[in-house]
């Protein structure tokens, strides 16, 4: 891939300049260096960190304390009084233990990510490793057309392909005229709370049945498994026609690093399809394949964008996502604390994510660097 | 080469990917006609490319001489400032960082560096109350500083050059330092010059990132036009806090808009956007 040759075009022109320059014999540097090397190098990093501290680590302190009182934004937040009073653990224990609205909406928008990650993770993961086989085919002309066709979502403004998108599903819209052109139903998308699993359930006649009265958490199993709304569906399409061409990028960069001796051997052995597909090609790109996998796991569970646009938790509270319930409750309910506590629980949720990841990764010596010259071993 | 594959198969393929293109661009052009439309026809026939009648009611009303009030030169204005000056102080500041933890030996290097590592995995989605605390106790909110100072260094780009210069030999730096080049100096006109390909990818990815920014601008500024850029304008306008009711034409004028620097940026670098993509592998 071309990343690759640019990388590697690199230390290959700089070694040839040195070997120019370098005539004389190599010669440490006055007794003083290190010590003017180490006050260069802390120069040279403190832009990063007076910035990253001071607008990510120290405000993540800030946000835990505020997460500990009923901080309403009216006075200020670290002077304990009315208006910003100490609760202590209040605002989590309301997620989780307390009945009542707020555990109501955080519960909702949990069961809803549930399945949005459900759907999206394994759709997209299908999707770009379609797209990269179809497009690293030997004999394909055009490759480059294609690629980018199916890239360019993954580069635009995720508002306004929400905006498209948006038109694209309204009643009046492009996708509706398509199935009435194909004599098909068609759906309210934006306003129908209906879960698909629900659906599928009255298909067979079955509706909200006595099995599906147990309350978890303050919720009706029934509604946990009720399945995302019609309306969360579109943001499942959005977001999985958005994401695919990232995906298929990496995907396609593991394909390219297959020697072709697998292949004829593949090919010797008469594998050819999906038996080739299944037994030799996947397993041999399974870094790749897991690396999408839990990228689109961690991606999925910060959807905040597209929610703000195409719903902010309507119809029903049914695309309610906690990231964005955790903007809603302190930016627009002014209950600051609670807000702050739901965006720690997600923080959570994705760090565990994050670092089962990258000790998965680690262990397998998966990581390369972007830059470096390709290692040629085990790939 | 295999040349055994039947042209059935070879149809098949073909296929296959004018579909997939099909489905991935057709939106796009979708878009475009649609701006170009009357309110009515664009209800009538959302999947017709030809704007019947042709109507630029849309476009106008964004440049400000139609009859709905849209300050796109305002939002524009603003897109540009903070696209530009966080692309520029982004570039710098992450390549000075990358820099010295690469190459420059001091103490508690390896200290910063994983602490580097650490900050890279918090969720973006997690720090908007964060920024929006931090901002209000400066008592910049609501300023042109609270929009690019937190955006101005960042993790991933730090990271990206670091790896770089890990790739890159050290000897030709050591000539120019013994020639009794001060470290910046060799920074600047030695090592900067031959990190060509990864400054473009990192340009490309800090101008992408700060112009489809969402989020961060969402919580430090107040919503009003005057610090608003094109992305939380137009969000405002899809959301339908301007008013706008359902002016599909006018919405997707606005959202095409905010496509057009990034497509053109894409179509004319592609091949760094490839590297900055597959740089999400070590991202994490």
């Amino acid at each position: 891939m071309s990343s690759n040759a640019d990388g590697d075009s690199m230390p290959r022109a700089a070694t040839a300049a040195v070997t120019a320059t370098q005539t004389r014999p190599p010669r440490r540097g006055g007794g003083g260096l290190r010590g003017r090397e180490g006050i260069a190098g802390w120069l040279f990093v403190s832009p990063m960190i007076v910035i990253l501290g001071l607008f990510l680590v120290i405000p993540i302190v800030m946000a835990l304390w505020v997460s500990l009182t009923d901080w309403n934004g009216s006075v200020n937040p670290f002077h304990t009084g009315p208006g910003a009073e100490f609760v202590g653990a209040k605002n989590y224990t309301d997620l989780f233990a307390k009945d009542g609205l707020t555990r109501a909406n955080f519960m909702q928008s949990i069961g809803n990510t549930f399945w949005y990650v459900l759907f999206v993770v394994p759709i997209q993961t299908a999707l770009a490793l379609s797209l990269a086989l179809l497009v690293n085919n030997r004999l394909l002309k055009a490759k480059s057309f294609f690629r980018t066709a199916f890239y360019f979502p993954s580069v635009t403004s995720s508002i306004a392909i929400s905006t498209v998108f948006l038109f694209l599903f309204s009643s009046t819209g492009a996708v509706n005229a398509l199935l009435k052109a194909l004599g098909l139903g068609q759906p309210n998308w934006f306003i129908d709370d209906r879960g698909l699993i629900r659906l599928l359930f009255n298909a067979i006649g079955v509706d909200n049945p006595g099995w599906g009265q147990h309350d978890i958490l303050g919720r009706s199993l029934w509604d946990w498994v009720s399945g995302p709304s019609v309306a969360l569906t579109v943001i499942i399409i959005l977001v999985v026609w958005t994401t695919s061409g990232t995906f298929m990028l990496m995907f396609i960069a593991a394909l390219q690093d297959l020697p072709v001796e697998v292949d004829e051997a593949a090919a010797l052995d008469g594998a050819t399809g999906w038996k080739k597909l299944r037994h030799v090609t996947i397993p041999m790109i399974k870094p790749a394949l897991f690396l999408v996998l839990t990228l689109g796991l961690i991606g999925t569970w910060q959807v905040f964008d597209q929610i703000y646009v195409m719903g902010a938790g309507a119809p029903n509270g049914t695309t309610l996502t906690p990231a964005f319930l955790s903007y809603q409750q302190s930016f627009k309910n002014f209950k600051y604390g609670s807000g702050a506590a739901m965006a720690f629980v997600v923080f959570v949720i994705i760090l565990v994510l994050t670092f089962l990841q990258r000790r998965a990764l680690t262990d397998k010596d998966e990581r390369r660097p972007l830059f470096g010259r390709r290692k040629q071993v085990g790939r | 080469m295999n040349t055994r594959t039947s042209p059935l198969k070879q149809v098949l393929l073909y296929a296959a990917l004018v579909l997939f293109a099909v489905f991935f661009i057709y939106p796009f052009f979708i878009q475009i006609a649609t701006s170009f439309k009357t309110d009515p026809d664009a209800a009538a026939h959302p999947l017709s490319l030809i704007p019947n009648p042709f109507d630029a009611h849309a476009w106008k009303d964004i440049f400000g001489q139609g009859a709905a009030h849209v300050p796109a030169p305002t939002w524009i204005k603003n897109s540009v400032l903070v696209a530009v000056v966080v692309t520029c102080g982004r570039v710098f500041l992450d390549s000075l960082a990358g820099y010295a933890l690469s190459r420059v030996k001091f103490r508690g290097r390896g200290f910063i560096f994983g602490a580097l590592l650490a900050v890279m995995s918090v969720p973006g989605v997690a720090l908007l109350i964060p920024k929006f605390l931090m901002v209000n106790y400066l008592g910049i909110y609501d300023t042109y500083t609270a929009m690019i100072l937190p955006l101005i260094v960042d993790a991933a780009g730090v990271f990206i050059m670091k790896q770089f210069f890990d790739s890159v030999p050290i000897s030709i730096e050591e000539a120019a330092r013994m020639d009794g080049a001060s470290i910046f100096r060799t920074f600047w006109s030695v090592v900067l010059p031959m990190a060509r390909p990864a400054l473009i990818t990192l340009t490309i990815l800090s101008f992408q990132g700060s112009w489809n920014e969402f989020s961060h601008f969402l919580v430090v500024t107040k919503g009003t036009p005057d610090h608003q850029t094109l992305v939380t304008g137009l969000a405002s306008l899809t959301s339908g806090q301007l008013g706008a009711g359902t002016q599909y034409p006018l919405k997707l004028a606005a959202a095409l808009l905010t496509t057009i620097p990034v497509a053109i940026l894409f179509f004319s670098l592609q091949r760094y956007f490839v590297s900055g993509a597959n740089e999400g592998g070590v991202k994490g």
